[in-house]
């Protein structure tokens, strides 16, 4: 049963339970609700849950396990040499999955009967062809212990989805049954239903850490798997980014990171002076119209999507840049090649974290008390002289957090360093150079055709989780800065 | 460098005794510095609100150009020579004619109505075609094969032109621009402005890239960007029917219930740091996941729509729980004096309460989710055609389709630059999308935020 109609399933059946515990709570009060101990609604709500959350539960996580279950069972049946060469068990094991997948759609079609399927050998019939046919591409001809591993496999989904279907309906009912069958006047419905949503709500909570968990474990496994293949040295130490799929590819950080952190350089020279100054006027020149009017309008470069930054970079300041820099350009130097530079997704990048860095330092000197404005002020200081040596020193942890935070944010951008930085990995100081960045990488390595057995693709995680781990890092400096150097006013 | 110069001859900055009426150097240096101060001050604001100016009207100047496209009127003669050579009607055999045997009446189509307006030209007839988009024969052939009683009669037809004709009547194809352009020639854009100012060839409205479906590369003029709206739809269900509920779920128990404990700290800490980890590290986290370990379909909105849930749980958790202790200890602690259990309280009271605010960061959280694109790339929502609409709502979920911001993605890779202008539209669309839902949200805000 697909697993839709399993949920489908279940909901209806906890509806059900809602009105038929709620009916008999009644009926055991004999029609008196105030000889029972709660509402009635409580009552029902006890046999939907019941019915509902253990069995939904299970679903999620036999789903959740079913996969790795089979994996190791099937990959246990292949024999050693039975793997080719030049192959790996990953290789050959996604080759079984295929070729199941194509049994699954050659059934589903109608070309094979699921008795066919079965006993499918591989020199039988031209499995490839018919493959082909349902859409399955495979790259050379199905061998028999693929064929057999790929049986197995079929057999063992099929077990498991039915085993999976009749647990998640026993579940079910017998939390029907149970929970029904508990119900009486004097049953605490609504302290047991309380204690439920709390341990929900508390699982709800608890997704956040799930997350991070997750996050971390999955580039963690991968990049283990990178460093089995590559070594770790050539990644943290060595010169040179080339990845080549054939094999003896130099895979290093170090070009990336210098990318990185130069267009984030550039992106910071442009946002801190505008965003800083922006923000000083804003908060302590700036009339109450102006202010209504020019702060709303500079978030909004805030809340546009980093795809329209993207856009703007390739195809706005990328080809002025090259008209100005470029071969025949304005200036006449040849300093550009095309119209992708570190210099153009710096500038976008920059204008883009303007409000990041203008709205946290704007509430940044709003918390500076005005008392010390006015001590100042009384002693005769400009306004000036009173932001530049009264203002600026109390909020400078503040602000220099808040360019950390714009600092990780730069760092972690993606789709503007795709569509505007270049794709060459290389050391080179010129500002209008195509320099490539560790987010592009990753994008570059992980989209089209991957295989998760060479390190060409498995390199995107270990730089994934350098990136996370950056990032990560920037952001906890900001806040241990804004916590440990934070003036105490009051 | 008056000032300097005045120093240099020696006077005393401030002599006592002075007047009050006449600024001492000191003073007009400290005044001009403070008028510099305040100049950098406006030129921050102006140079911020510039980037904003030009940003938008680029978008508005290059985008609008794709909600209009060029449409060529003709009358075609169905002849039933070429489409139903047997003359039985027999849809079986219209449909073995392939979209090559469409050819041939769309070049006698343009040559009759270049014959007819009486244009003079030495273009062959497959030149003439050319003028007209790829997709004209499909187009002829989807309505042949749904009217086949129509076959052997003269039927008027609004086919596309070809995208550099379109280029041409909106002026980004010049004719200095396509001196080595192998598509098109001089000699057809005379044609086109023959056929212009006849009234044959018109730039309308098009609705199609609003609904239509993407194309292949060589045909630019036919792309549109419904299908990737579904896309987006889908993902957003997704976003809402997960996101909404736990969030609001662990925002409950993280402001009503968690005691303070090192779980409850360590959620916090979780929280704040998922709001600043890159988006792209979701993608990571969706393509180990989802996609490896869990084998759900690549390029599924439902797996896109699972990633986006998990970038903005943090966003809709903090905007929540503002709106929860925006609500006023009185109100629970009335509930309680009454005899409400705290869970009763809660749900009774204090949430119908910051309903509005909880409301307000979700649409603000599912207008960022719906702007975002870097995890999409990694999830496999960008390389291919997106040309199907999907069929029902589990097709929906399941099927590959692409996203708004990952088609505009999409065809800001390719390599026509008539892919561009669709990639702007496209941004149009996305933004209009996205001032709705902003729009929206400070409306509820204003409407039902209420102030204690």
């Amino acid at each position: 049963m697909p697993t839709f109609w399993l949920v489908a399933l279940l909901l209806a059946l906890s509806a059900a339970g809602y009105n038929g515990g709620r009916r008999r709570a009644i009926a055991t009060a004999a029609g008196n609700v105030k000889d029972l101990h709660s509402l009635p609604s409580y009552y029902g709500y006890h046999v939907a849950l019941a019915a509902f959350v253990p069995s939904i539960a299970a679903l999620a996580v036999w789903l959740l396990a079913q996969p790795v279950f089979i994996e190791t069972r099937v990959s246990g049946m292949i024999p050693a040499e039975a793997i080719p060469e030049s192959s790996s068990i990953g290789l050959v094991m996604s080759d079984v999955r295929r070729v199941a997948e194509g049994l699954d759609l050659a059934v589903e079609q109608g070309l094979l009967t699921p008795r066919e399927a079965r006993n499918a050998s591989a020199g039988a019939q031209d499995l490839r062809a018919l493959m082909g046919e349902v859409g399955v591409a495979l790259g050379s001809k199905v061998r028999p212990e693929a064929l057999s591993a790929a049986q197995a496999y079929r057999n063992l989904s099929q077990n498991g989805r039915d085993a999976m279907t009749a647990v998640v309906a026993l579940l079910a009912i017998g939390g029907f049954v149970f929970a029904y069958m508990r119900i009486h006047k004097d049953f605490r419905a609504r302290n047991v239903v309380e204690r439920a949503v709390l341990a929900l709500l508390i699982l709800a909570a608890s997704l956040a850490i799930l997350t991070t968990v997750g996050i971390v474990l999955s580039m963690l496994f991968e990049t283990k798997n990178f460093f089995g293949l590559h070594s770790w040295t050539d990644f943290f130490f060595g010169s040179t980014w080339a990845p080549n799929f054939r094999g003896g590819s130099e895979l290093s950080i170090l070009p990336l990171l210098w990318g990185t952190l130069y267009i984030s350089f550039i992106a910071l020279l442009v946002a801190v002076p505008v965003g800083l100054f922006a923000a000083i006027y804003l908060s302590e020149y700036a009339s109450g119209a102006v202010r209504a009017f020019a702060k709303p309008l500079l978030e909004i470069l805030a809340g546009i999507p980093t795809i329209v930054y993207g856009l703007f970079a390739l195809l706005t300041v990328g080809p002025a840049l090259a008209d100005l820099f470029g071969k025949g350009g304005l200036l006449g130097v040849e300093w550009m090649a095309g119209a992708t530079s570190v210099l153009t997704a710096g500038l976008v990048m920059g204008i883009m974290l303007i409000p990041f860095v203008s709205s946290l330092s704007d509430d940044i000197i709003n918390a500076v008390p005005q008392a010390m404005r006015d001590g100042s002020l009384g002693l005769g200081a400009t306004k000036s002289e009173t932001v530049r040596q009264v203002v600026m020193p109390a909020a400078l942890p503040g602000i220099v957090g808040a360019v950390l935070l714009a600092a990780s944010r730069a760092i972690g951008e993606t789709m503007i360093v795709v569509m505007g930085a270049g794709a060459i990995a290389k050391f080179s100081a010129n500002p209008l150079d195509s320099m490539t960045t560790i987010t592009t990488r990753i994008v570059s390595q992980l989209t089209g055709d991957t295989d998760f057995a060479s390190p060409e693709t498995l390199v995107a995680f270990a730089l994934g989780l350098t990136l996370f781990v950056l990032t990560l890092g920037l952001n906890v400096l900001a806040l241990y800065i804004v916590r440990t150097y934070r003036e105490q006013y009051e | 460098m008056t000032d300097l110069s005045q120093n240099t001859s020696g006077t005393v900055p401030r002599k006592h005794g002075g007047s009050l009426l006449e600024q001492s150097p000191h003073t007009k240096k400290r005044n001009a510095a403070e008028t510099r101060f305040k100049a950098y001050g406006i030129a921050a604001i102006a140079a911020g609100l510039l980037m904003l100016a030009v940003l938008v009207t680029t978008i508005v100047g290059k985008g609008t150009g794709a909600f209009q496209q060029t449409f060529v009127t003709l009358q075609v003669d169905l002849l039933e020579q070429k489409l139903d050579k047997k003359g039985n009607r027999d849809l079986a055999d219209i449909k073995k004619v392939t979209t090559f045997g469409y050819a041939p009446i769309i070049k006698g189509a343009m040559t009759s109505v270049v014959e007819e307006l009486g244009i003079e030209t030495g273009l062959k007839a497959k030149q003439l075609a050319a003028i007209l988009s790829k997709d004209a024969a499909a187009q002829l052939r989807e309505y042949v094969i749904a009217n086949p009683d129509q076959i052997g009669q003269t039927v008027e037809f609004r086919f596309l032109a070809s995208s550099r004709v379109d280029g041409y009547l909106k002026g980004r194809v010049t004719r200095a621009s396509i001196e080595r352009d192998k598509n098109i020639s001089p000699e057809q854009l005379d044609i086109v402005d023959a056929l212009a100012v006849a009234g044959a060839l018109e730039k309308t409205f098009n609705l199609d890239f609003i609904l239509g479906a993407d194309a292949s590369d060589a045909r630019p003029e036919a792309a549109g960007i419904g299908v990737a709206m579904l896309g987006s739809l889908s993902m957003m269900l997704v976003v809402l029917a997960l996101a909404l509920p736990i969030g609001v779920a662990a925002s409950i128990y993280l402001e009503e219930f968690a005691p303070q404990n090192w779980l409850t700290y360590m959620i916090e800490v979780n929280i704040s740091n998922l709001a600043a980890v890159p988006s792209i590290v979701f993608g990571i986290l969706g393509l180990a996941v989802f996609i490896n370990y869990m084998h759900l379909p690549t390029s599924a909105p439902l797996v896109g729509g699972l990633v986006l849930t998990l970038m903005t749980l943090p966003t809709i958790i903090i905007s929540t729980r503002a709106a929860l202790k925006a609500v006023p200890p009185s109100i629970r602690d009335a509930a309680l004096g009454v005899g409400a259990s705290k869970m009763q309280a809660v749900f009774h009271h204090v949430l119908p309460l910051a309903a509005p605010g909880i409301l307000t960061g979700t649409i603000i959280g599912l207008a960022q989710a719906l702007g975002e694109t870097a995890p999409l790339l990694l999830i496999g929502m960008v390389g291919f055609i997106a040309s199907n609409a999907p069929e029902s709502l589990a097709d929906g979920l399941l099927a590959p389709n692409s996203a708004m911001p990952a088609q505009i993605y999409e065809w800001a890779k390719r390599a026509d630059p008539a892919f561009y202008e669709r990639a702007w539209g496209g941004i149009i669309i996305l933004l209009i999308f996205l001032v709705t839902m902003n729009t929206l949200a400070v409306i509820l805000r204003r409407r039902f935020e209420r102030r204690w």
